[in-house]
């Protein structure tokens, strides 16, 4: 019954460069475009990721992040546009495409009244993971993700950081070409964080797994070796996170006075650097902050007539400040807005 | 940087093997959980205490009329509509985990997987049957305390329409927990669902006393087939050929099956 289908994943590359996979796009997205009704929630978005490489979708709440991971998870359809994963569509070789694909998503989706065991079990029988190795890969990544002493306890009394390592080694049972992980440190402590991290780190290293990962954590999306920015439904910005910081280029003073708009509009004349006021700080750009801040606070009083600076902090250019010259908006603002638009996703859509 | 070669990626294909333990999967999964939760089980004791205990010895005396009954005891006249509640309770509890699963995550984990939507549909189905029948069995328990007396054979016989009601309900409850997005509780499904159909089903008294209005409802609701061809088996007498009432229940379950998937694939 099992006829088993060459793969058209570009053979002529493999044995072109005689390595495997460098370059080869694992994800290629052309085009999609996602509606609920007339809500637009990803609005013709193309990108592609290669094999090995982590890849981060960086963006508020509500950017479209999690529908575009739907999407090509085949839980969705797209509205337009194509999604391959491997070469396989996710139209036309859904569970092609769900074989390649292992996922951890952004809420719960374990069985909570199952034991870890258990969900480990219910994954490989939904996978068909060759029975003879089921048992050795279970108890490997239950050691791997240190869940072995809990695994025949109950996940409901499993702590959010423990669900999340268990949702990772179920997701990585079938030894998955592509690893998607939909914001997977919220609400985590650092340490699970950090462990979370370096064994995905470990994962490329090893089995060349391509990441494909959402996040709106800025300091994690440092991690992605590629990162696209997602605002509204579209992609505003895609580059390697030196690369993009490099768009808002200079580094930034932040200063608290008594008279904010007095300094801004001195510094603004008299040093001619781009200078605002933001969320009650001055804020100054310059190429170098080192040899700018002492000259500024030894001139600006008598500049200003007797304005003394109270706070001074220099901060290299983050994502964040990205994200900010692009959107014209912090990630922050962005987080009041969340709940409505996903109500709306949900009303919408079923998610 | 990894040197070994990754494995070409094959395209999926149908595979009967594959599909059978998914189906498997999704009912053991089910079985296990409902094995867990003995109160599910209580409700199979609970309710044939409730109705032919209290309501029926109550009512039995103002049911004067034994030929409407066919000349049988009311007590074990209804004993087929009892069996059939539970067996509504039961079905409609184990399709509403399908809201459980979708609000909780769960559903996720099984619609992402490479596995075709209609053995998910399957694989629920049975799994809601088999809690079904289970509870249907104990209720069959009840039996001689009310005086009827079934043959081994009977039992057997039972216990197949039994399980054969069961997939027909559970299928109905699929498509109902499918469009339902929020758990809106499983009073709204008692209330509107499982009530409804179960006094429309001349479990409780014969369907030739109610009023016509109500006849069509009667003839399009599963329940009443399902009663029918209990009441077959226990007293004798039913309402409709048994070979229709068999015949409905498996049309019912195709039919609904395919509206399930429908509502699946749409997801």
């Amino acid at each position: 019954m099992t006829t088993m289908t060459e793969a058209p994943i570009r053979a002529d590359a493999v044995l072109a460069t005689g390595k495997p996979a460098a370059g080869v796009p694992i994800i290629q997205v052309d085009h999609l475009t996602k509606k609920f009704e007339d809500f637009t929630a990803v609005n013709d978005i193309s990108f592609e990721v290669k094999e090995g490489e982590i890849f981060g979708f960086l963006g508020p709440n509500g950017a479209g992040k999690s529908t575009t991971i739907k999407t090509l998870c085949t839980l969705l359809q797209p509205s337009g546009g194509h999604i391959r994963v491997g070469g396989f569509d996710v139209q036309d070789d859904p569970d092609t495409v769900r074989s390649m694909i292992g996922i951890v998503f952004q809420d719960n989706s374990l069985d909570s009244d199952l034991t870890a065991q258990e969900n480990m079990e219910f994954h490989c029988m939904v996978y068909h993971i060759p029975r003879a190795e089921r048992a050795e890969r279970i108890k490997r990544l239950l050691d791997l993700m240190e869940l072995t002493e809990f695994k025949d306890r109950r996940v409901k009394t499993f702590s959010g950081g423990m669900r999340r390592r268990l949702e990772i080694a179920r997701g990585l049972l079938h030894e998955p070409r592509l690893l998607v992980l939909d914001e997977p440190t919220v609400g985590l402590d650092p340490q699970t964080r950090n462990y979370i991290w370096q064994y995905v780190r470990d994962l490329r290293q090893v089995h060349h797994t391509a990441i494909f990962m959402t996040t709106h954590y800025m300091d994690e999306a440092e991690n992605c070796d590629r990162i696209a920015i997602i605002d509204k439904g579209q992609i505003v910005a895609l580059d390697t996170p030196a690369e993009l910081k490099k768009m808002v280029g200079d580094d930034q003073i932040e200063l608290t006075t008594r008279d904010n708009a007095r300094v801004v509009q001195v510094i603004a004349e008299k040093y001619q650097v781009p200078v605002e006021e933001r969320e009650g700080h001055v804020v100054i750009q310059v190429p170098s902050a080192e040899s700018f801040a002492p000259k500024l606070l030894a001139e600006l009083p008598t500049l200003t007539g007797g304005v003394t600076i109270e706070t001074l902090h220099i901060r290299r250019p983050t994502l964040e400040d990205v994200f900010l010259k692009l959107t014209g908006r912090t990630i922050r603002e962005e987080e009041g807005a969340k709940d409505q638009r996903k109500l709306n996703l949900r009303r919408l859509g079923r998610i | 940087m990894a040197t070994q070669s990754l494995p070409t990626v094959k395209r999926h294909t149908f595979s009967y093997s594959r599909e059978l333990e998914v189906i498997y999967g999704i009912w053991l999964r089910d079985f296990k959980k409902f094995w867990r939760e003995k109160s599910r089980l209580w409700g199979g004791v609970a309710r044939p205490i409730l109705w032919l205990v209290i309501l029926g010895s109550s009512l039995k005396p103002v049911v004067t009329d034994n030929t409407l009954t066919g000349n049988v005891d009311y007590i074990q006249y209804i004993f087929p509509g009892v069996i059939g509640l539970t067996l509504i309770f039961a079905t409609m509890q184990s399709a509403i985990s399908i809201i459980w699963d979708r609000e909780f995550g769960f559903l996720k984990e099984v619609l992402a997987a490479p596995v075709s939507r209609i053995s998910i549909i399957i694989g629920k189905v049975l799994g809601g049957a088999t809690q079904a029948t289970l509870q249907g069995i104990i209720t069959l328990a009840f039996a001689p305390l009310i005086g009827l007396r079934l043959t081994p054979i009977a039992v057997l016989e039972l216990i197949v329409i039994m399980f054969g009601v069961s997939f027909a309900l559970t299928s109905l409850g699929v498509v109902i927990a499918s469009r339902m997005t929020s758990f809106e509780g499983f009073g709204t499904i008692s209330n509107f669902v499982v009530m409804p159909m179960y006094f429309l089903s001349g479990g409780i008294y014969p369907t030739s006393s109610a009023p016509e209005w109500m006849q069509p409802f009667i003839a399009i609701n599963p329940l009443s087939y399902g009663v029918d061809a209990l009441r077959h088996i226990t007293i004798g007498q039913g309402t409709f050929a048994f070979g229709l009432d068999v015949a409905f229940l498996a049309g019912f379950t195709v039919v609904m099956s395919m509206v399930a998937l429908w509502l699946f694939k749409r997801e």
